[in-house]
């Protein structure tokens, strides 16, 4: 390569860099526009000039937004479903993933057939039949009545059972010569080696469970029961529309998951790469 | 040896059967009654008559179940290739930056996709407020009338596509940026010494490299694309959700707001089996081509 050619080259590269700059800057540009909108006075929101930064800083409308919608009952509820169907899943993909891989029993092969075709099933389509059976058994406007739909995630159970294939055989060999029983196989030879890919899918699936929108709206009329994000888009506020107070509301129901992204990222980048079936 | 075999398999049992339980309740069970539904002309709660084909035979002849399926085909057309092209670019982008720059640079692409779709809603309708919104600034500046993108049939679906890209482009672009990071350097070097341009080296090298991932990327949009509700439905409030209608969402007015749980269910197999069929499909492609029989 001649001088000539490495310079042009060097500034073709230097060019693409600063685009990427200016592109990822652009991208984000909505997420600031949001906050700093909420951050204004309603008279300075709706001033027909662009303002990139507020003459005055307020937080009324947070604190309008937590006063005047029930956003901290809603807070509450959705703790509570995606922690329980986070520890469920997680639960018992963990156990079922494991045997399936690690043990011998009939039936073995047909359940992860199963498992394996259940991936390409549109839960989205078993609705009709979700409201049906929550309403059989009372659980409609219920907590657990919008945990119970969230519980099958089929991606879990495979990311598990492909992690625990990878396992070389010698370990549980070893194991077996040491006459352990099959928990401590369990407890002492395996649990110690996939925390880290536990931590990074109980991450995702917390995640993937705070943002889900389509069965918790479904399942819930009641306002006192619903979930931040369908909250903050199903129950209008006393005063009629305020722009500033709805996006308080819509950075309060992205915090937990911005916050939670940011101090995992590296455990989520793995968790979403191994969700796809590629090694993180 | 019998004996260990029983014991064998009861520990077996116990580590299976929280799962299985719930895989018969949740998944196994609301799918066949969701078929068995398909044929009765059953309210959204309760038993009813059996009625044959009659639900399908309806769906057939109806303007709204075309107009909803043409919706949801519409909406795959501007957000898969698109949103897979984009994400493609952008990670391209970011595999060149290194160290803090790349960190701050891949969460600045990635935070969108971590975001509930009410937010994002939230987010881009304000955005595009016909009044107030950043983007009709934009479009003054550039001599564009304004419009009220989503009360705007035309407008609609393609600015639903278009937030759609914003929010899950992260995703794909961390698949692409994985199957970069996979290509080994040597092969690059090797081109740098041959006096390959950047382009050509994209060509000939990144590009075939990174196909299966691309391959993985179309197939996991189309099908995630195939379901949409959420952001349709949201946006269409105050709009013209009839016009709008994709398939989801006439599931769900069928079922919850007409109370026609039959006919509702009779949709949701047609999109049970669109979806089931094109996964098939690409399963199908991806062996003939001699993809990875390693799983």
């Amino acid at each position: 390569m001649t001088y000539a050619n490495l310079q042009r080259w060097n500034l073709a590269g230097g060019l693409v860099t600063v685009l990427t700059v200016l592109v990822a800057v652009i991208w984000a540009f909505p997420l600031y526009w949001g906050v700093i909108t909420s951050l204004k006075p309603e008279d300075e929101v709706v001033r027909p000039v662009l303002e990139f930064w507020p003459e005055h800083f307020t937080f009324e409308n947070y604190i309008s937004a937590i006063t005047r919608t029930q956003i901290g009952r809603w807070y509450i509820n959705s703790l509570i479903v995606a922690g329980s169907v986070t520890l469920i899943t997680v639960f018992t993909c963990l156990l079922c993933g494991y045997a399936i891989s690690q043990l011998k029993f009939p039936g073995r092969r047909i359940l992860w057939g199963l498992i394996l075709a259940s991936f390409m099933v549109p839960t989205q389509t078993l609705i009709i039949n979700y409201f049906e059976l929550m309403a059989s058994f009372g659980l409609l406007n219920t907590l657990p009545g919008i945990i119970l739909p969230q519980l099958i995630n089929p991606v879990i159970i495979i990311v598990y059972k492909q992690f625990f294939d990878s396992v070389p055989k010698d370990f549980r060999e070893a194991a077996v010569m040491d006459n352990a029983s099959e928990w401590r196989i369990f407890y002492k030879v395996f649990m110690p080696m996939n925390w880290g890919v536990t931590a990074a899918l109980s991450i995702v699936c917390f995640i993937w469970t705070w943002n889900a929108f389509l069965w918790p709206f479904l399942a819930v009329s009641h306002a006192e029961m619903m979930t931040v994000p369908v909250g903050i888009t199903q129950v209008n506020d006393s005063f009629g529309i305020s722009y500033a107070h709805r996006l308080a509301a819509a950075v309060l129901a992205g915090l937990p998951v911005a916050v939670t992204y940011l101090i995992f990222q590296r455990r989520v980048t793995q968790a979403i790469t191994l969700s796809a079936g590629i090694k993180g | 040896m019998i004996r260990n075999l029983a014991k064998e398999n009861l520990i077996a049992l116990v580590f299976v059967a929280p799962f299985v339980a719930l895989f018969g309740l949740l998944f196994i069970y609301p799918t066949i009654a969701m078929f068995i539904t398909s044929f009765t002309d059953a309210p959204l709660i309760g038993a009813g008559k059996w009625v044959g084909i009659a639900n399908y035979v309806r769906l057939a002849s109806d303007a709204k179940f075309g107009l909803a399926l043409w919706n949801t085909g519409y909406f795959v057309l501007l957000s898969v290739i698109p949103g897979t092209f984009v994400a493609l670019l952008v990670a391209v982008g970011v595999s060149r930056l290194s160290g803090w720059t790349q960190a701050i640079v891949l969460a600045l692409f990635f935070l969108p996709y971590i975001l509930p779709v009410s937010v994002v809603y939230r987010l881009w309708d304000w955005v595009l407020n016909f009044q107030f919104g950043l983007a009709m600034h934009v479009l003054d500046a550039l001599w564009i009338p304004r419009v009220p993108v989503f009360k705007t049939i035309t407008w609609f679906m393609p600015a639903v596509a278009v937030v759609t890209i914003w929010w899950t482009a992260g995703f794909s672009f961390l698949l692409f940026l994985a199957g970069l990071r996979a290509i080994p350097p040597e092969i690059y070097e090797a081109a740098a010494l041959d006096n390959s341009n950047g382009w050509t080296t994209f060509r000939k090298i990144t590009w075939p490299l990174l196909w299966p991932v691309t391959a993985l990327v179309l197939t996991i949009q189309l099908i995630l694309q195939l379901k949409i509700f959420d952001q349709v439905y949201l946006f269409s409030v105050g709009g013209r959700p009839n016009d709008t209608m994709v398939m989801v969402q006439y599931i769900y007015v069928k079922a919850l707001v007409n109370n026609q749980g039959g006919q509702a269910a009779a949709i949701a197999v047609s999109l049970f089996v669109i979806v089931i069929a094109i996964s098939v499909f690409q399963f199908l492609l991806l062996r003939l081509a001699g993809g990875d029989d390693s799983k």
